[in-house]
């Protein structure tokens, strides 16, 4: 099947490795579930193993983990202050989850776990989950302070409340969303034009000549997600510490 | 170029769909995958219910494994290092305290040092001087005494000498009558003249 090759959402498709089904949901271990178990290796793995030696002077691999620390404590006391530390396990597990899935989505053939919204979606359900839960806990219902911004207009409180709650509301939605489609549109991307040099190489000498331009575009692109896979990372880390936050302190 | 992609990407899934439909529920060994309903994969329903158990498996051990071994170890590492940099800055300023100290003191003893041999040098001073003082005043006591002596010569001389002037009048106004007079003049007679014209 030619067209295989050059199907850019062939990629993305889900493949049932061991299949399991309980109570009618199929719970099937999927190249997915793979990814997954791969992403956690790689990123606890390293992380581990990297510091292992508990080297005063760290070398090169220890300072990346340390750096990947202070990186994303730094982050976190910035947008939440001290009292926003003991979210940090969970941050910097997003963090480090993420990335290492963004990145490994790049070696060709891998499966990209961050390209499904029902994975963004799920960590970024979590993430508002643990604002609510955690507001409550703390503030009761002064959390709903949230919704209304000090030094509002009476008359014009309903509205900036509604418009406050919207925004609460679809926070999950975004912080999934822009995750999601930027590793789905750069691989799709990517795909097109590796496909293009496929496709174009088959047609003969000229076919080859013209493919190198596509091929080139691969290149750049594969750069590009490079920075994207980190930078979406990031904005992840930086959103949910922004939200956090306001679990923390809700009264603006 | 984009004839060709454009071809290839509504092949695909058409080609899948074609698929799904003749081998149906099958999933004789093709490379179609189960789920391929013609639907676009990240949005397939089916799916959901194992990513998000996996995720939920996958995700919870990862966060469990650094919040239990990789962020205890690392955050140690780093208190570790700060520990170890602000003690050896305490370290550096202590030492840095004790060399300043040994300067001052240094420049204490220095001081003190200047100050003693300026007293040692005024002392050594005021004594030559008084030495030179009382040696003077020795030289002139003796030369104020050789003075007086000398003086005192002088006038006893001088007495003598006026003693003896009175006789020598006498011998010369009694040769000077002898010669003029001719004649001799008592002795007692000139001696009477000469103190009559002496006094």
């Amino acid at each position: 099947m030619a067209a295989d090759k050059v199907d850019p959402i062939h990629q993305f498709h889900i493949n049932k490795l061991i299949p399991i089904d309980i109570g009618g949901y199929d719970l099937s271990f999927t190249n997915s579930a793979l990814f997954m178990v791969a992403t956690v290796i790689v990123a606890a793995g390293f992380l581990f193993l990297t510091t292992s030696s508990r080297s005063l002077v760290p070398g090169r691999l220890q300072s990346v983990s340390e750096m990947a620390y202070e990186f994303v404590g730094n982050m976190l006391r910035d947008a939440a202050g001290t009292q926003g530390m003991k979210f940090f396990p969970l941050v910097f597990s997003l963090f480090m989850f993420v990335l290492v899935a963004n990145l490994l989505g790049l070696f060709p053939y891998f499966f990209t776990v961050t390209s499904h919204i029902i994975v963004t979606f799920g960590l970024a359900v979590l993430v508002i989950a643990t604002v609510v839960v955690y507001g409550f806990m703390k503030h009761g219902l002064g959390f709903l302070k949230l919704f209304v911004p000090h030094g509002v207009p009476v008359f014009l409180l309903p509205l900036v409340v509604l418009i406050e709650v919207i925004s609460f509301v679809s926070r999950p939605v975004s912080l999934s969303v822009r995750l999601f489609a930027n590793m789905l549109a750069g691989h799709i991307t990517l795909k097109v034009f590796s496909g293009f040099v496929v496709s174009l190489s088959a047609l003969g000498a000229v076919g080859v000549a013209g493919s190198i331009l596509p091929l080139a575009m691969a290149v750049a692109l594969t750069a590009l997600e490079l920075l994207v896979a980190f930078l979406q990372a990031y904005v992840f880390a930086v959103l949910t510490c922004m939200y956090l936050n306001d679990a923390l302190h809700p009264g603006h | 170029m984009f004839v060709t992609s454009a071809f290839a990407q509504e092949s695909a899934p058409s080609a899948d769909t074609s698929h799904a439909a003749t081998e149906g529920e099958t999933h004789s060994g093709t490379s179609v995958p189960a789920e391929a309903h013609g639907t676009f994969p990240p949005f397939d329903p089916a799916t959901f219910p194992s990513q998000l158990l996996w995720l939920a498996i996958t995700f919870g051990l990862f966060y469990l494994f650094l919040k239990r071994v990789v962020m205890p170890r690392v955050g140690g590492i780093i208190d570790v290092r700060n520990d170890r940099i602000t003690q050896d800055l305490d370290q550096a300023a202590k030492l840095k305290g004790e060399a300043d100290a040994a300067v001052a003191a240094y420049e204490q003893e220095l001081a003190e040092a200047k100050t003693n041999a300026n007293a040692i040098g005024q002392q050594a001073n005021d004594a030559a001087k008084a030495e030179a003082d009382t040696a003077r005043k020795k030289v002139e006591a003796a030369l104020d005494a050789k003075l007086g002596e000398a003086e005192a010569r002088i006038s006893s001389i001088k007495a003598n000498a006026m003693k003896e002037v009175g006789s020598i009048a006498e011998d010369t106004a009694s040769a000077i009558v002898e010669a003029l007079v001719g004649g001799k003049a008592s002795k007692a007679e000139i001696a009477a003249a000469v103190k009559s014209v002496a006094r």
